[in-house]
């Protein structure tokens, strides 16, 4: 099964490589990933398989959010076809 | 492949424009508790309740996080307890609302529907004495939800059903006092009710529904709101098509949350209501729905025009996101519990009246209005007369949520506090309908040709 995460906050130094040591913590397996900077805002989304995952999908999805309020970002992991079904016919 | 933008466009309709799913409501039958014993129904009741709905909560809290959104409400409707208290050998069913009170509680639901009856034609033993049980019901317990359905499009009114319903609801207040008549908040007086509505107070499970079964309602004025600012000054075929294009959105999302919640706990999906329901907050209004499309305020000549195109949009965007719609399906418009309402109603500018030409083209009908304590229930009756007799005749679902709330008088404002928000009390009329209500028997069923 496939989630996307997204992460926004102030950029600095890191972000990337804690947010993925965080998913790799899960057995969480990065697919895609982009990101941009915009006016000092950082907005990064990852498309992930969350199959392999050691906790369930709900579990995952909050500890993902502490974390992210641990470091001061909003991380939200979402069921990818939640996104399709809003926005494909 | 996704894109960025429909990506953060979600997001940001959760985070900022209010996007949620405003319930999913576990639907059960308890047509196999019926009992000569009292207590013995009411054990029964509770055990199948909490049995069936173990772990809608649950479900419903680890769906939110996976999926990244809301689900406000988690609640149950049940088999109209007239039907299942027929059998009873009691003069009350206070004991079935308890039962029904303390299952919601250990289920974790916030509100459980049901305590109703229908008589658009007559009356059975069952349906006289839990009317009669009403406002003891809402004032011993705290959950429990209570509708009558006194009219059809296919039976008429029955009008002593709407003569004794105003004095109930007198009595509901009485006994509710203490919370600014409170217990009216949770009592719904209905026309053409449905059997698979999910929201309260007003929802039940009909008997022509399985023996359990999951239904959604979904909300999003916010969302609305924010696509027709994108719109400005555009004719109308824009706003329409534009309402239609985020109904659809959120009503997709209402079916996947509906159609995973009901696999996992193993209970087929019965519905989407395709609903904008407001609620306190700012941004989450219909009435500034309503002021987006040009309105100066919500209640203006031009509302109910408002009001059509909005309902009819949400339909039509809604019918095709969904395999199986049903419910109240429409725009909402309880006064105390939108923001931009009692906006316009504190403004007097949205009055009784006005309220009641808009049930004739939206969901549902005069919905948690707060009227002067000493209004009488003849007043009462004739409101909710008025009401079924548009549901009657449009062929719609009507209903009336009203509270005369104890010593207060125009201008006071009654606090409900939480989802149910605040209301301002509003005027009206002191001619009296006394003699028009006394009368009692039926409004015979309309004619369905001839349509003028």
């Amino acid at each position: 099964m496939k989630a996307i995460v997204t992460v926004v906050g102030k950029d600095r130094v890191g972000i990337i490589a804690e947010v993925c040591m965080q998913l790799a913590a899960f057995q969480v397996n990065v697919l895609d990933i982009s990101q941009t900077v915009m006016q000092g805002y950082f907005t990064m989304m990852m498309a992930v398989d969350v199959s392999a995952c050691t906790v369930p999908l709900a579990e995952f999805c909050k500890a993902m959010d502490a974390k992210g309020q641990e470091m001061g970002l909003n991380i939200r992991v979402q069921r990818e076809d939640i996104f399709t079904a809003m926005h494909r016919v | 492949m996704l894109s960025h933008r429909d990506i953060l466009q979600t997001r940001d309709m959760i985070d900022k424009r209010h996007l949620d799913i405003r319930t999913i409501t576990m639907g059960i039958s308890l047509l196999d508790c019926m009992d000569t014993d009292v207590k013995t129904c009411a054990r029964k009741i509770y055990d199948k309740i909490t049995r069936r709905a173990e772990n809608l909560v649950k479900v419903g809290q680890d769906i939110e996080w996976e999926f990244g959104i809301p689900i406000v409400n988690k609640r149950i409707s049940v088999t109209p307890i007239a039907m299942v208290g027929n059998s009873c050998e009691t003069d009350s069913y206070v004991p079935l609302a308890i039962a029904m009170d303390e299952a919601a509680k250990t289920c974790g639901v916030n509100f459980i529907g049901g305590f109703s009856a229908l008589v658009q034609k007559g009356f059975t033993k069952g349906d006289r004495v839990l009317i009669e049980s009403i406002p003891e019901a809402l004032a011993a317990t705290e959950r429990v939800c209570s509708s009558v359905n006194v009219g059809s499009t296919k039976a008429g009114i029955n009008m002593d059903a709407v003569a004794w319903m105003g004095r109930i609801i007198k009595k509901t207040a009485e006994l509710t006092a203490d919370n600014d008549g409170l217990g009216c908040a949770k009592l719904v007086v209905f026309a053409n009710a449905v059997e698979d509505n999910p929201f309260m107070a007003g929802a039940f499970h009909g008997v022509g529904e399985p023996e359990c079964v999951l239904n959604v309602g979904v909300s999003g004025p916010g969302v609305v709101y924010h696509a027709l600012q994108g719109v400005k000054g555009q004719p109308f075929d824009v706003v329409a098509e534009t309402v239609k294009k985020t109904a659809f959105r959120i009503t997709r999302m209402g079916q996947i949350v509906g159609v995973e919640a009901s696999r996992r706990l193993d209970v087929p999906f019965g519905i989407v209501d395709l609903s904008l329901a407001p609620t306190p907050a700012v941004g989450d209004s219909v009435a500034r729905i309503l002021e987006e499309m040009g309105l100066e305020v919500c209640g203006t000549h031009g509302t109910t025009a408002a009001l059509a195109l909005l309902n009819d949009a949400v339909k039509k965007g809604g019918v095709m996101a969904s395999n199986h719609v049903g419910g109240l399906s429409g725009a909402f418009i309880p006064v105390s519990e939108d923001e931009g309402m009692i906006a316009a109603a504190e403004a007097g500018v949205l009055t009784l009246s006005k309220l009641e030409a808009m049930t004739c083209v939206c969901s549902v009908g005069l919905d948690m209005i707060a009227v002067p304590g000493d209004t009488s229930a003849a007043t009462i009756s004739a409101i909710i007369a008025d009401e079924a007799a548009i549901g009657m005749i449009n062929t719609k679902t009507t209903a009336v949520r009203i509270i005369p709330a104890p010593g207060k008088v125009v201008g006071d404002r009654v606090e409900m506090g939480g989802l149910l928000g605040s209301a301002p009390v509003m005027p009206v009329h002191s001619e009296s309908a006394e003699d028009f209500i006394a009368r009692g028997g039926r409004i015979p069923a309309p004619i369905q040709s001839l349509k003028n």
